[in-house]
């Protein structure tokens, strides 16, 4: 697959007083290339782009506009779907009732999530079912991290920790996109994705200070899960495609690179107090620039996932693409029990589940 | 094997509790199979929720026993005290409907005995809130089996054959547990009226045939189950079982 959700969600930078500036050019430059200037709607759309106002439904949004909000919500959307099933993959294995609660509830939490933010899309005029086609077809992506394998109980730890850590630092910034319907999405995600980073932080602290089986269980699954996490930031800033134009629409707000170094920075007393290693040699904190260095990235390994070659590629979407059909004729009895309804004198609707 | 308490000399409320326990830690146990393929979204958050809704009451029920993990997770098969019912694999999703619906009916009605039983006070607190989430988990089924046995052809075929299948697993839900002040006679005939007013309006009917057979009648409650269930076990149990004594 061509992107990570989050490269999509991070590459941009300059505005609004918080973020360091990394630049790509003057955004206003780079929007104007979309739209048509000079008439009515069309400026009413920059002015609020200009002034930080949230872009409803029903406004006059530019074609690209709409159109690179709606690839970007549903590859996050896939990704939520997508994450179910390497933890999904650790519910009926659960070492104990209270992690299996917790586990349970926290992909529930991701299927929510892909609800939320396929309602989004719709606000835009894309359905779940189209979204859903092209994910199936290989036609939209989702984030590559959740094409490696859950291999032990711990991965279930390391997921929490790194994954919806790495998400955490991606998405926070969404909260404050230009769409409306986004950005909301976005804060009810981030405080469940905040639960979700704690709780495995926690699993995994249990496992360093339990057996030195746990113990090495934790460091094997840290070991495996730490390069693919700053992959999920994306391509370095240089080589990243669609950088300028989010962020001259405020879908963007941070780059890829500067969201990676914060989640290095984060990530490193965590993992002392975890009294787990982060397998990079050259992870080093450096005086001057206030920040860790660490190691080069290997960004063949990451394309390589990319391009459909990663670990579990094809049994994830070949999983997902199986529960759909084996759905259809649960999907069509739906339907058609709606239709009848609906023909025969206005009944109560149908909502329940 | 270890420390869990031998049902036959627990004393009356415990063994209520460890076979109320032990349904609704395997039903939860099957639902969260469905976990990332159900047919649609909304169904994997619903399946989710209702497993765990039943999995916080089997803690609850679990630790009025013992150590809720040692029970969950040490205990042979034979030492489990669920109905056969709720151990039966998913199979498609009329099938888990099905079993949904004969198994929610079943325990909204207890519950609500339990709940307006003074006699059986220990659980009354536990029944009465559970009573209210079993609700929500009888009216998803109830919706889905008015879809599928109203939806399409196939659908109904398929609803059809999960209520037949079943069928025979539904007898031992009726068997008197011991510590339960319940009413069995009348919480079975509540059952059947509950049960078939959905399948009339489902445009189904009461299976026919046999509700238990020779293996069925009681077995689960006996501590004889049948055989996916012991496979089931095993996946539940191995991790735990690894790491003896380790804390998770
Ligand atoms: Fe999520
Ligand atoms: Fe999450």
């Amino acid at each position: 697959m061509p992107e990570t959700i989050i490269e999509r969600g991070s590459r941009s930078g300059a505005e609004s007083g918080s973020g360091p500036r990394t630049g790509t050019g003057a955004p206003a430059a780079a929007a104007q290339a979309a739209a048509t200037p000079g008439t009515a709607p069309e400026t009413a759309f920059e002015a609020k782009i200009a002034a930080d106002e949230r872009i409803e439904p029903r406004d006059w949004m530019p074609d690209a506009y709409r159109a690179t909000l709606v690839r970007q919500i549903a590859q996050h959307a896939h990704s939520e779907i997508i994450g179910m099933q390497p933890e999904a993959n650790w519910l009926t294995r659960a070492p104990s009732l209270r992690r299996k609660a917790i586990l349970l509830a926290k992909v529930q939490d991701e299927a929510g999530h892909g609800l939320y933010l396929y309602s989004a899309a719709e606000t835009l005029g894309t359905g779940r079912d189209e979204l859903l086609d092209k994910l199936h077809a290989g036609r939209q992506k989702y984030s590559s991290i959740f094409n490696y394998p859950t291999l032990t109980w711990a991965d279930v730890g390391a997921i929490g920790w790194l994954v919806d850590g790495a998400a955490i630092i991606n998405q926070v910034p969404l909260c404050r996109c230009s769409y409306g319907p986004y950005a909301r999405a976005m804060v009810r995600i981030c405080k469940e994705e905040s639960f979700h980073q704690r709780q495995g932080y926690e699993l995994l602290h249990t496992l360093a200070h339990g057996t030195p089986e746990q113990h090495a269980m934790a460091q094997d699954a840290i070991d495996r899960w730490w390069w693919p996490s700053l992959m999920m930031f994306g391509p370095p800033d240089d080589e990243s495609a669609h950088s300028a134009q989010s962020m001259a629409w405020k879908i963007k707000r941070h780059s890829n690179d500067e969201l990676r170094q914060r989640f290095v920075d984060i990530c490193v007393p965590q993992a002392e107090i975890l009294g787990l290693t982060l397998p990079d040699p050259d992870l080093k904190w450096n005086e001057d620039r206030g920040q860790h260095d660490f190691g080069a990235i290997d960004w063949s390994e990451f394309k390589e996932v990319l391009r459909g070659n990663g670990p579990c590629n094809e049994q994830r979407i070949g999983r997902r693409r199986q529960a759909h059909e084996d759905g259809a004729w649960v999907r069509d009895a739906a339907a058609a029990y709606a239709a009848k309804r609906a023909l025969g004198a206005a009944g109560p609707g149908e909502a329940a589940a | 094997m270890s420390a869990a308490p031998d049902p036959a000399t627990a004393d009356l409320a415990t063994a209520g509790a460890l076979a109320l326990g032990d349904d609704a830690l395997v039903l939860s146990h099957r639902l969260a199979e469905w976990t990332g393929h159900a047919p649609v979204l909304e169904e994997d958050v619903a399946l989710a929720n209702i497993a765990l809704d039943l999995l916080g009451q089997a803690r609850t029920l679990l630790s009025l026993v013992g150590d809720e993990d040692e029970l969950a997770f040490l205990r042979e098969e034979r030492a489990f005290r669920n109905v056969q019912l709720v151990e039966q694999p998913n199979g498609d999703f009329a099938h888990t409907i099905a079993r949904q619906l004969y198994f929610s009916v079943y325990q909204e009605l207890l519950y609500g005995q339990l709940a307006a039983g003074g006699e059986a006070a220990p659980l009354a607190p536990l029944a009465a809130k559970a009573v209210k989430e079993v609700a929500y988990h009888r009216d998803h089924a109830e919706q889905w089996t008015l879809r599928l046995g109203d939806g399409t052809e196939t659908s109904h075929a398929r609803m059809r054959a999960g209520l037949d299948g079943l069928w025979r697993y539904t007898g031992e839900l009726f068997r008197p547990v011991e510590g339960l002040a319940v009413d069995w006679a009348a919480l079975e005939a509540a059952w059947l009226e509950t049960v078939g007013g959905v399948l009339e309006r489902a445009t189904l009917t009461l299976p026919e045939g046999p509700r238990a057979t020779g293996w069925s009648a009681g077995a689960g409650r006996a501590g004889v189950h049948t055989e996916p269930f012991g496979r089931m076990l095993a996946e539940m149990q191995h991790l735990h079982r690894s790491h003896p004594g380790a804390s998770w």
